[in-house]
């Protein structure tokens, strides 16, 4: 039992810091969001350089053969710099189902090249009546003559989909309307006919896409992982985004935390830093020790990320989906509070981490999705 | 980063484990579980018991009994003593007044007093809130003149628990009044049958008497049981209070509380045949305090974790965490175990010697709404949680 870091796993800890400290301040992520794909194709050339893009991957497959560690310690650095790249759609999400689920010739044609930042991809998995119901998938792939599928359906809310070159879609080839069983996991070309993606700016500053498909034609190589059997894979992909956004809520808390006790050593009011006011120093305490808890928890689900036994994986990594999402709820708005008006203007940075942490609680899951998953489960102690 | 134990680390848990289900006495157990009194026959023989097996101070140095065992040892061997459950050794003895002795005490303390702190030969009690100092402790007024080869005291000690038991009672004294007030503070070693002392019980709101108020009244104190050096009390009392964190996140407490909940989950009935178990509410409730409690054992983890590589030989400021996450879990179970009995709570059944009435309702009743009127205390003692926050505000925030 240790929480320490490799030699190497601190100097790629230190080297995603620095340069998401040189690269990545206020003003040059306004620009990057300006640009037509809503993040920096400069950044994302540099983090395939640097290896990122191929942190999980094994050494065959053109990647570095990382752990979720490694994963952690990315993503935490890039919420302290509000990264807005689609390494969770593309790496973690796409790379993750690849590696899962992938046939040979399928990770073999698309890993090295995410690797090689000449690929990305995005997980279309979320339908407009499912709210956070993976299993909840209206969208049909129906068996085609001659072989393939044929595609329809609607998916809401797909993380840069308006980016990614390939589409990871959950699709029904089974079963009745939120059966576990019956989904399956299709690779789409984004270009292909029939599918209607329209992109949009997400309110914290980063990209998504409603998509539509019609008809569209799936050879039979499009299946990824098993037919009929793909939830299970689904929910192996998203336990690892939820290791990686509950890293990325991590450092976005500790920045935003950095922040606010500055702004509380600096402002002065009534002659004296408003640091010295208990209620604000108690305040500070209790964003502190919020931070500190989902610290843990994010450890945790990086631990458990890749655990075999689904029950406990599923327990835990909802365990700190509903501790991210009370923390970050709390710190978030505490931060607000403590700046005053300034905390509240669109030039200053607390608001846009208030905004990024709000909507990290709503992806894979809100907080109260996951309290009532893990009660369902019987909770995390096993009765007397 | 890894959340494995090493296989002896497992091994020794299983050597812990299987030692508290074969020496823990069934009657304590069965108290422990049912949150009823122990007297103080029942903390004398299981401390015994535990000093027998030379595990009764494992935080100790070795010379003096401790076990020597690792930092993740010790956390080991608390989560399972609190999940047995059973009493932890009394604290005042092995956890506070012992370690100062070792410390700062002469030899002549350290022979005498320490192998009777082990083995409670000696009940030791605290004396350092007064009425008028709480957590301005400082400011406290219990007077120690030096006449000649004594100590003369005169003052009064308060919420001083378990005082009615006690042999001894380590008291923090005013002995200069002319200096800064942290400064003129000694730390006194008093034998509680001394003339001119007299203990007075307070009752607290769950009708027990665990605490009390203690009169000195010209007192004559030997001169040799001051600890150290006159006016160095505040430092040790300090070392004291900061000394000895594992554990204070009693998360082990409240892991054998919540599976003592989900228990009594089972039994009550929520209305409409179902149980309170079935209750999608009630179930919820209690897994948010899960979600919260895993996070704190994640946290006292990394304590750990940090103090075995080394890197914090002084108490980390993070214990302050461990102490208010934690008051609040305790806390917040102990209200859940009064809710799950619904009306039942209400019955008044005092948990007392000499009461044999029938239990009112299920005979697990009786203590759940007491237990939560006493566990208030856990976020007031030890340094109140806006102390710890205040700490916290200082140490670690720098504000």
């Amino acid at each position: 039992m240790d929480f320490d870091l490799t030699e190497e796993q601190r100097l790629l800890r230190d080297a995603v810091e620095r340069l998401v400290a040189e690269e990545y301040d206020f003003d040059k992520r306004k620009a990057y969001a300006q640009e037509p794909a809503g993040f920096s194709p400069a950044r994302w050339a540099q983090y395939a350089e640097l290896g990122l893009l191929g942190l999980p991957f094994p050494e065959a497959l053109g990647g570095v053969g990382g752990t979720p560690v490694e994963t952690m310690l990315v993503m935490e650095a890039f919420g302290r710099g509000l990264v807005l790249e689609p390494y969770l759609a593309t790496v973690v999400l796409g790379g993750g189902l690849l590696l899962l689920g992938g046939s040979a010739a399928q990770q073999q044609e698309m890993v090295p090249e995410i690797a090689r930042g000449r690929l990305r991809l995005a997980f279309a998995f979320g339908e407009r009546q499912a709210r956070y119901d993976l299993a909840d998938v209206a969208t049909t792939a129906t068996a085609a003559a001659g072989g393939g599928f044929v595609l329809s359906g609607a998916k809401g809310v797909v993380l840069h989909g308006d980016s990614a070159d390939r589409l990871i879609v959950t699709a029904r080839t089974a079963g009745g309307p939120r059966e576990r069983e019956g989904i399956s996991l299709f690779l789409v070309d984004a270009q292909a006919a029939g599918v209607t993606v329209r992109g949009y700016p997400t309110v914290d500053g980063l990209r998504a896409a409603e998509i539509a498909f019609r008809e569209v034609r799936l050879g039979p190589e499009a299946l990824l992982g098993p037919r009929d059997h793909g939830l299970d894979l689904a929910e192996r992909a998203i336990d690892l985004g939820i290791a990686a956004v509950a890293a990325e809520a991590v450092g976005a808390m500790s920045a935003l935390h950095e922040l606010t006790i500055d702004y509380l050593k600096t402002r002065k009011q009534f002659g004296v830093a408003i640091g010295s006011f208990q209620a604000l120093q108690h305040r500070a305490v209790d964003m502190f020790v919020a931070l500190e808890q989902a610290r843990s928890m994010s450890y945790l689900a990086t631990m458990m990320a890749e655990a075999e036994d689904a029950l406990q994986r599923r327990r835990m990594l909802s365990a700190a989906k509903v501790q991210i999402g009370r923390s970050a709820r709390f710190l978030g708005q505490q931060a607000i509070q403590l700046h005053g008006g300034v905390g509240m203007t669109m030039e200053y940075k607390a608001g846009h981490y208030f905004k990024r942490l709000a909507m990290i609680d709503t992806l894979f899951g809100d907080a109260d999705h996951h309290l009532a998953l893990v009660a369902e489960s019987g909770g995390l102690i096993d009765a007397a | 980063m890894d959340l494995r134990f090493t296989p002896e680390e497992i091994a020794f848990r299983e050597e812990v484990r299987r030692f508290f289900r074969e020496a823990l006495p069934e009657s304590i157990r069965r108290k422990m579980v049912d949150g009823r009194h122990l007297d103080k026959a029942d903390i004398v023989a299981w401390q015994r018991i535990l000093n027998a097996r030379g595990w009764a101070v494992p935080d100790w140095p070795v010379e003096w009994g401790g076990t020597g065992w690792t930092p993740v040892q010790r956390y080991i061997f608390q989560e399972e003593m609190q999940q047995a459950p059973a009493p932890q050794p009394l604290g005042f003895g092995v956890n506070m007044v012992g370690p100062v002795i070792i410390a700062f005490g002469s030899e002549a303390q350290k022979r005498h007093y320490l192998p009777r702190i082990r083995n409670i030969d000696d009940w030791w009690c605290q004396g350092f809130s007064e009425p008028g100092s709480g957590s301005d402790l400082a400011s406290l007024k219990t007077r120690a003149e030096r006449v000649g080869d004594h100590y003369l005291v005169n003052g009064q000690k308060t919420w001083t628990t378990l005082a009615q038991h006690a042999d001894m009672i380590f008291c923090l004294v005013r002995t200069n009044p002319r200096v800064k007030k942290q400064e003129g503070i000694s730390f006194l070693l008093i034998d509680m049958k001394s003339p001119g002392i007299t203990v007075r019980p307070i009752v607290t709101m769950d009708g027990g008497a665990e605490v009390n108020e203690v009169f000195f009244d010209d007192v004559e104190v030997p001169a040799e049981n001051l600890v150290g050096e006159e006016g160095k009390g505040w430092d040790y009392a300090k070392f004291l209070l900061g000394h000895e964190r594992t554990g204070i996140a009693r998360v082990g407490v409240s892991k054998q509380r919540i599976r003592r909940l989900k228990e009594l989950a089972a039994l009550e009935p929520a209305g409409g045949g179902r149980r309170m178990i079935d209750d999608r509410r009630f179930r919820e409730k209690i897994a948010a305090i899960e979600v919260e409690l895993k996070a704190l054992e994640m946290t006292q983890l990394r304590v750990v974790s940090a103090e075995r590589q080394g890197r914090s030989k002084k108490p980390d400021p993070a214990s302050s965490i461990l102490k208010l996450k934690g008051s609040e879990i305790q806390q917040a179970v102990s209200e859940l175990l009064m809710e799950v009995v619904g009306p039942y709570a209400m019955p008044y059944q005092p948990d007392e010697e000499g009461w044999n009435e029938p239990p009112i309702g299920a005979d697990y009743a009786g203590p759940l709404a007491p237990t939560y009127f006493n566990w208030r205390k856990i976020s007031i003692y030890g340094g109140s949680n806006e102390i710890q926050r205040n700490i916290v505000a200082k140490a670690i925030l720098g504000l």
